[in-house]
């Protein structure tokens, strides 16, 4: 009996906390979308610069990451197919499989431990220093204010740094396919393409876009949640980054099986 | 003096009214009906201890806090009531000055001031400029407009608050905490821009404090409160020769009889008013 109400009163917080990143997400949705046509810009100096920070300086990390990622799909993909003397699907292995999922899943934990975690830090010093009350009383509507041009920044940024990624994977792959499946450069990164289908890029930035939905509304809750005290900010970085794996996790989830039984 | 009553008519009309003012945070009530009026151009101090409910009074009379129950009366609107809208309309007429300044890190001190008139107004960058550098040099921080929040020390941060709350030319400022971790050098400075912004402009100003000294220098009026009801309400005469205990006790100084144990502290924190039904228990 225990066990049954406490499973009804953490699936009723999971809900709920579902309800307030819908809610955060469909105001911030408001501001960056409907406002700007009613007489309430947008700011769009701070979601440049706000894209400047969550995109293009996590090119670098990401690159190297994505590289690697991309040489480890290729190795363990040659461990199996070698058995079968198909080692040169490699290329379409790591193509295909950096596209739809990795390159994607790759970049939002990157983009989480970057600027996920730095959205709650933000947000949340914010709050602990009273700037959000200050912003309040002075009628600034802190979510337009700060969370819009985050949304915003991602929205834009993660599909970039997502096909960016692929790249870098699919250039991963090809130095194993260089030096140990007999492939020139040229005849890799052709295979490469000849192995994609744009419907491959397309479901990969489909899901971007909505993990960098999920990654700015986290972040923004956790922070905008934070209690009084510094060490509360710890507390909802913490949260911030281990909640929107969680989350980018599920929603991969949901639109790989959507994906796959519509044929995608 | 009134005690926690209504002031009786007064030929000058209040900008701010308070009737019956409650507020609680969830099940907890931490005000517990509170009235009174603030005049005209006078200047308001709102003493009380740590946990009095000052500072839930400040916050929601700014709007930050929702009342359970009550009316707050500012330019003849409900702020208990009101929409959304409304409530941001009544906000450009107010003026907040954070307890830690609470400027914003990322922008300079000039783009902080600047916020509010970028935001709110159609005014041209070149009048912006000049608004701003009118409200920096009412604070005496002419020519840090480019400096980052960081760089300036406590006392500079809390007058560019004071300027960023200044910008929008509002009819009531009000000060969380003004000398609250300031040495007393510079918090004597804070007092004396408070006293030149009344002299100056004949504001509206609410102060909430602890500080005494400061207190008596720049109130017209004061009102003590405890627990989260009004003790006193008076000129700073009327406080210095009161004789009801409780304002004595602020006044003078006493200490608070020693906690005797964890039962008497978790009292302390639920303490309701004494005529009110309380189950946790019945304080003297």
């Amino acid at each position: 009996m225990e066990f049954v109400s406490q499973l009804g009163s953490s699936t009723l917080d999971g809900l709920s906390y579902l309800g307030s990143l819908a809610s955060l997400g469909a105001r911030a949705a408001y501001y960056t979308l409907v406002a700007p046509f009613q007489g309430k810009p947008l700011r769009l100096q701070r979601a440049v610069s706000q894209a400047m920070d969550t995109g293009v300086r996590a090119l670098p990390i990401l690159s190297l990451i994505t590289f690697f990622i991309g040489l480890i799909l290729a190795l363990q993909a040659a461990y199996e197919l070698r058995r079968f003397g198909a080692i040169s699907a490699v290329a379409t292995a790591v193509a295909v499989s950096m596209s739809r999922e990795l390159g994607p899943l790759i970049t939002a934990i990157v983009v989480i431990g970057r600027s996920g975690s730095a959205f709650a830090a933000e947000i949340g010093t914010m709050k602990v220093s009273e700037e959000i009350d200050a912003l309040e009383t002075m009628a600034i509507s802190p979510i337009r204010f700060l969370v819009a041009p985050k949304f915003l920044a991602m929205m834009v940024m993660l599909p970039c740094l997502t096909i960016w990624a692929n790249a870098m994977g699919i250039l991963g792959g090809s130095l194993f396919g260089v030096a140990q499946a007999d492939f020139t450069f040229v005849r890799y990164i052709q295979a490469s393409i000849d192995s994609l289908l744009l419907r491959d890029i397309t479901t990969g930035l489909v899901k971007s876009v909505m993990f960098g939905i999920t990654i700015t509304a986290v972040g923004c809750l956790e922070g905008l949640s934070t209690g009084a005290g510094a060490e509360q900010v710890g507390r909802s970085t913490t949260q911030a980054v281990v909640k929107s794996i969680f989350l980018v996790v599920v929603v991969d989830l949901f639109f790989t099986v959507l994906f796959f039984f519509a044929g995608n | 003096m009134t005690t926690g009553q209504i002031l009786p008519a007064s030929p000058i009309e209040p900008v701010l009214s308070l009737r019956n003012l409650r507020v609680s945070y969830g099940e907890r009530e931490i005000l517990h009906g509170i009235s009174f009026d603030v005049l005209r151009g006078e200047t308001l101090v709102i003493l009380g201890g740590s946990g009095s409910g000052k500072s839930t009074l400040l916050r929601t009379l700014v709007g930050l806090e929702k009342p359970s129950a009550g009316e707050i009366w500012i330019k003849g609107r409900d702020l208990a009531k009101t929409s959304a809208a409304e409530m941001d309309e009544i906000r450009r007429k107010i003026g907040m000055s954070f307890q830690g300044g609470a400027l914003f890190g990322s922008m300079t001190v000039g783009e902080n001031v600047a916020l509010p008139l970028r935001e709110h107004t159609r005014l041209e960058d070149s009048t912006i400029e000049i608004i701003l550098r009118l409200k920096l040099q009412q604070v005496g921080l002419e020519g840090f407009e480019y400096y980052t929040p960081a760089q300036l020390s406590g006392g500079m941060k809390k007058r560019a608050a004071v300027a960023r709350a200044l910008a929008m030319d509002p009819e009531i400022l009000f000060f969380d905490e003004p000398s609250a971790g300031l040495d007393p050098i510079i918090a004597a400075g804070i007092d004396e821009l408070i006293l030149e912004l009344k002299r100056a402009f004949h504001m509206t100003i609410i102060v909430v404090t602890h500080e005494l000294a400061s207190a008596f220098l720049i109130a017209d009026r004061m009102l003590l409160i405890d627990k989260g009801n009004i003790v006193a309400l008076g000129t700073t005469e009327e406080m210095r020769s009161s004789t009801q205990p409780r304002v004595r006790q602020f006044l003078d100084r006493v200490a608070e009889p020693e906690i005797s144990g964890e039962l008497d502290y978790l009292q302390m924190l639920t303490a309701e008013r004494p005529d009110a039904h309380n189950a946790a228990g019945k304080r003297g």
